[in-house]
């Protein structure tokens, strides 16, 4: 078995694509990380979806201020530039289309693009959040995750078994094993580990990998 | 005209059993801690007012808030777009027992139906749970080519917002994030209560720094200092 991209190397490859000037969002959790590898030189603005635009890191421990908060509820900073704006603003950003990038993490991605990512089913407390607004607005919609879940089961399938959270919305993975994109209902296979053969991942790919044109290598640094 | 109530019980007279309250806040920003605590204590004393639907973000964070409205037994339904926080018992041990009702809505649609409940707009489309379970029995329409689900207005008897500043015509500005839903929720309910860092006079806030102008707003009552929610969780309040 091939090694595996660390979250932390899924995060920096994320981060290459992301093309200065754009307004990003940024999921709760494991997204947020994209951040710290945005390639220098680059202006990124990033939004939250309790009203801000342009927030920085998170200050140091006793400098919190618990009205500046991201939609994780952590205390973050704001950039020259930013600003604030209600909920019905900010969520007219997100379903207006004016967002250019939202990261997001997947329970399951479906080849059609399909996402489910806020329920595992019946027996808990449901919550959504933003997710479903999410993943309507954005120009690219794009899932960073382990290309297996703990149990080794695919998480990159033919068709969502869990919650969808939108349908067809996702255009790009970036997973632990490789990088894909959601063209026209099939997975397009962009890059994969070097030291993995094209039916090593298939195997663990729970829908079709389609190679159109040339397949790179997924190459990260040491992190 | 003069919007100021001389104390937070004055502020709130008149909120009645069953009745549907707005409460701003996104987790602690925003809160108005003052306001909902003494809905907490008139509940303890007199039984109401209780049997509430709360729209809000979220469902209590603790012991404090909303928490405190859930554990106190006054709230029948909850409507927000994520029951959970970091330590999200009151709300959680209540819906598992059957105790409380949910209506989730997810967060923007959220947002924009309280909008449409202040601005008179009964229903509007959008792409948002297309496809999904939030979106079973909701009529859907096509436009350009793309799905849509139709949305209702949200409205409110009462709102209970927090501000920074506010003047005796009810124009008020907010701290940072904690603006979230409050400007919504003022439109959208019947009745708007906020609580105020400071009353400075009219004029005071420059017009073009009014972000919540004042015909959306009933009463106001002055909490200096007010406390902050998550501040208050994280001096380990119980």
């Amino acid at each position: 078995m091939t090694a595996k991209l660390t979250n932390a190397q899924i995060a920096w490859r994320a981060a290459q694509d992301i093309p200065d000037g754009a307004y990003v969002n940024l999921g709760i959790g494991f997204p947020e990380m994209v951040a710290k590898f945005k390639p220098d030189g680059r202006e990124v603005i990033y939004h939250t979806e309790n009203g801000i635009l342009d927030f920085g890191e998170a200050p140091p421990a006793g400098e919190e201020d618990w009205d500046l908060i991201n939609a994780g509820k952590k205390a973050v900073t704001l950039n020259p530039g930013a600003s604030f704006f209600h909920h019905a603003d900010s969520f007219s950003m997100v379903r207006g289309g004016h967002l250019d990038v939202a990261i997001l993490g997947a329970y399951e991605v479906a080849e059609n693009g399909d996402l489910a990512n806020w329920s595992t089913g019946p027996g808990s407390v449901p919550a959504v959040g933003g997710a479903m607004d999410l993943v309507h607005g954005a120009k690219n919609v794009v899932v960073i995750t382990d290309h297996v879940t703990k149990k080794g089961e695919p998480k990159l399938v033919k068709a969502c078994s869990l919650p969808l959270t939108g349908v067809g919305c996702v255009t790009k993975v970036y997973s632990s094993l490789a990088v894909i994109d959601i063209v026209d209902r099939h997975f397009v296979l962009r890059e994969k580990l070097p030291g993995m053969s094209l039916e090593e991942l298939q195997a663990v790919t729970g829908g079709k990998l389609v190679v159109d044109g040339n397949v790179g290598d997924l190459i990260v640094p040491e992190l | 005209m003069d919007k100021i109530y001389p104390s937070i019980e004055d502020a709130l007279s008149g909120i009645k059993d069953g009745m549907v309250v707005m409460i701003g806040g996104f987790g602690g920003a925003g809160a108005p801690i003052e306001l909902i605590h003494a809905l907490v204590e008139s509940y303890k004393k007199t039984g109401s007012p209780g049997r509430l639907t709360v729209v809000n973000n979220n469902a209590g964070n603790g012991a404090v808030g909303i928490a405190a409205m859930i554990y106190a037994g006054m709230v029948a339904k909850m409507v927000c777009s994520f029951p959970r926080s970091s330590d999200p018992r009151a709300f959680t041990e209540k819906y598992l027992a059957g105790q409380i009702e949910l209506e989730l809505v997810p967060q923007g649609t959220l947002a924009e139906r309280i909008r449409a409940g202040g601005a008179g707009i009964p229903a509007f489309y959008t792409p948002t749970s297309f496809g999904t379970q939030l979106a079973e029995g909701k009529p859907v329409e096509e436009f350009e080519g793309r799905k849509y689900v139709q949305e209702r207005w949200l409205k409110a008897d009462v709102a209970i917002i927090k501000a920074e500043l506010a003047d005796r015509k009810g124009n008020l500005t907010y701290n940072k994030a904690a603006r979230n839903f409050a400007p919504l929720m003022a439109m959208a309910a019947r009745t708007t209560i906020v609580q105020a860092s400071r009353i400075v006079e009219p004029g005071e806030i420059d017009p073009e720094h009014v972000v919540t102008p004042g015909i959306f707003i009933d009463r106001i009552v002055e909490v200096p200092n007010p406390q902050q929610e998550e501040a208050l969780l994280r001096e380990g309040a119980k």
